[in-house]
C-alpha cells in the first residue's frame, strides 16, 4: 500500500519506476569490459604491425572476431549508460531532452551495428 | 497546473576544488571522450572491411599528427577509466571509503594511467623503430 496521496502521485514527483536497473546494468557491463577491453588493447598493441593482412589476419581468427564482437556490443551498451546520464544530467527542457535522449539511442544502435557489421564481414570474408 | 522544482544535488561550482571531485569529473570526461572513441572505432572497422585501400586511408588518417594525439587522449582515457571504474567498483562492494584509502587509490589511478600511457607510448615507439 502506497502512503503517497493520488494528487502527490499525479504532480509529477513519482519515481522513474525502474528502480536500480539502470545503475545495475552500469556496474555488470563494467566487470565484463574489465577483460575484453584489455583483450582488444593488449591483441593491437602485441600485433608485430598494423598493415591491412596482419590486422585482418588476426581479427578473422574465429576467438578474435567473437570476442571483437562482445567487446563492440558491451561497449556500446555500456557507453550509452553513462552518456545517457550525462544528458539526463545537463538537459533539462523536457523536450530537448526526450529529443537528445532518441537520438542518442540511435546514434548508438548506428554505430554499434556498424562495427558488429564489419567485424562479420571480415569474419565471413565478404 | 506549476511544476514543484525538483530538489538538484549541488553544481560543480560549489566544491572547493580536490583531488576527489577532480578524479570524478575526469571519470566522465574520459568516458564521453571514450564514447566519441566508439565512432573512430566503428569508422576503424568499416574501413577494414572495406579493403585495403579504404584501410589505407583509415590508417593514414590515424596515423597524422593529430590521428596520434587524439590516440594519445584516448590511451590515456581508457586507463584512467579503467583504473578509476576499479576503484568505484571497489566502492560498491562497499570497500576503501576511509579517507587515506580514497587518496591513495585516487592518485593510483592517475598516477597508474598516467605510467601505463607512457609504457604504451614507448612500446609503440620502440616497435615502431626495430
Amino acid at each position: 500500500m502506497s502512503l503517497r496521496s493520488p494528487l502527490g502521485r499525479v504532480l509529477g514527483t513519482g519515481t522513474a519506476k525502474d528502480g536500480t536497473g539502470h545503475w545495475w546494468a552500469q556496474r555488470v557491463t563494467a566487470v565484463a569490459l574489465i577483460p575484453l577491453t584489455l583483450w582488444f588493447f593488449f591483441s593491437l598493441l602485441l600485433l608485430p604491425a598494423l598493415d591491412y593482412g596482419t590486422v585482418r589476419t588476426w581479427l578473422a581468427l574465429p576467438v578474435s572476431s567473437f570476442l571483437a564482437v562482445l567487446s563492440v556490443g558491451v561497449l556500446t551498451y555500456h557507453s550509452y549508460l553513462g552518456t545517457t546520464v550525462v544528458i539526463e544530467d545537463y538537459v533539462h527542457a523536457a523536450a530537448a531532452k526526450v529529443f537528445t535522449l532518441m537520438l542518442l539511442r540511435f546514434l548508438y544502435v548506428l554505430f554499434g551495428g556498424a562495427s558488429i557489421f564489419a567485424i562479420l564481414r571480415v569474419a565471413f570474408g565478404s | 497546473m506549476p511544476v514543484r522544482a525538483r530538489p538538484l544535488s549541488p553544481h560543480l561550482q560549489i566544491y572547493r576544488w580536490q583531488i576527489g571531485n577532480t578524479l570524478s569529473i575526469m571519470h566522465r570526461a574520459t568516458g564521453v571522450a571514450l564514447a566519441l572513441g566508439l565512432v573512430a572505432l566503428a569508422y576503424w572497422l568499416m574501413s577494414l572491411a572495406g579493403g585495403e585501400d579504404t584501410y589505407g586511408t583509415a590508417m593514414h588518417v590515424f596515423s597524422s599528427p593529430l590521428g596520434w594525439l587524439v590516440l594519445l587522449g584516448w590511451t590515456f582515457s581508457f586507463l584512467y577509466h579503467l583504473l578509476n571504474g576499479v576503484r568505484h567498483l571497489f566502492w560498491d562492494a562497499g570497500y576503501g571509503f576511509e579517507r587515506t584509502s580514497r587518496h591513495a587509490s585516487g592518485w593510483f589511478a592517475v598516477l597508474g594511467a598516467l605510467g601505463l600511457t607512457i609504457c604504451v607510448c614507448w612500446f609503440v615507439w620502440h616497435g615502431a623503430h626495430t
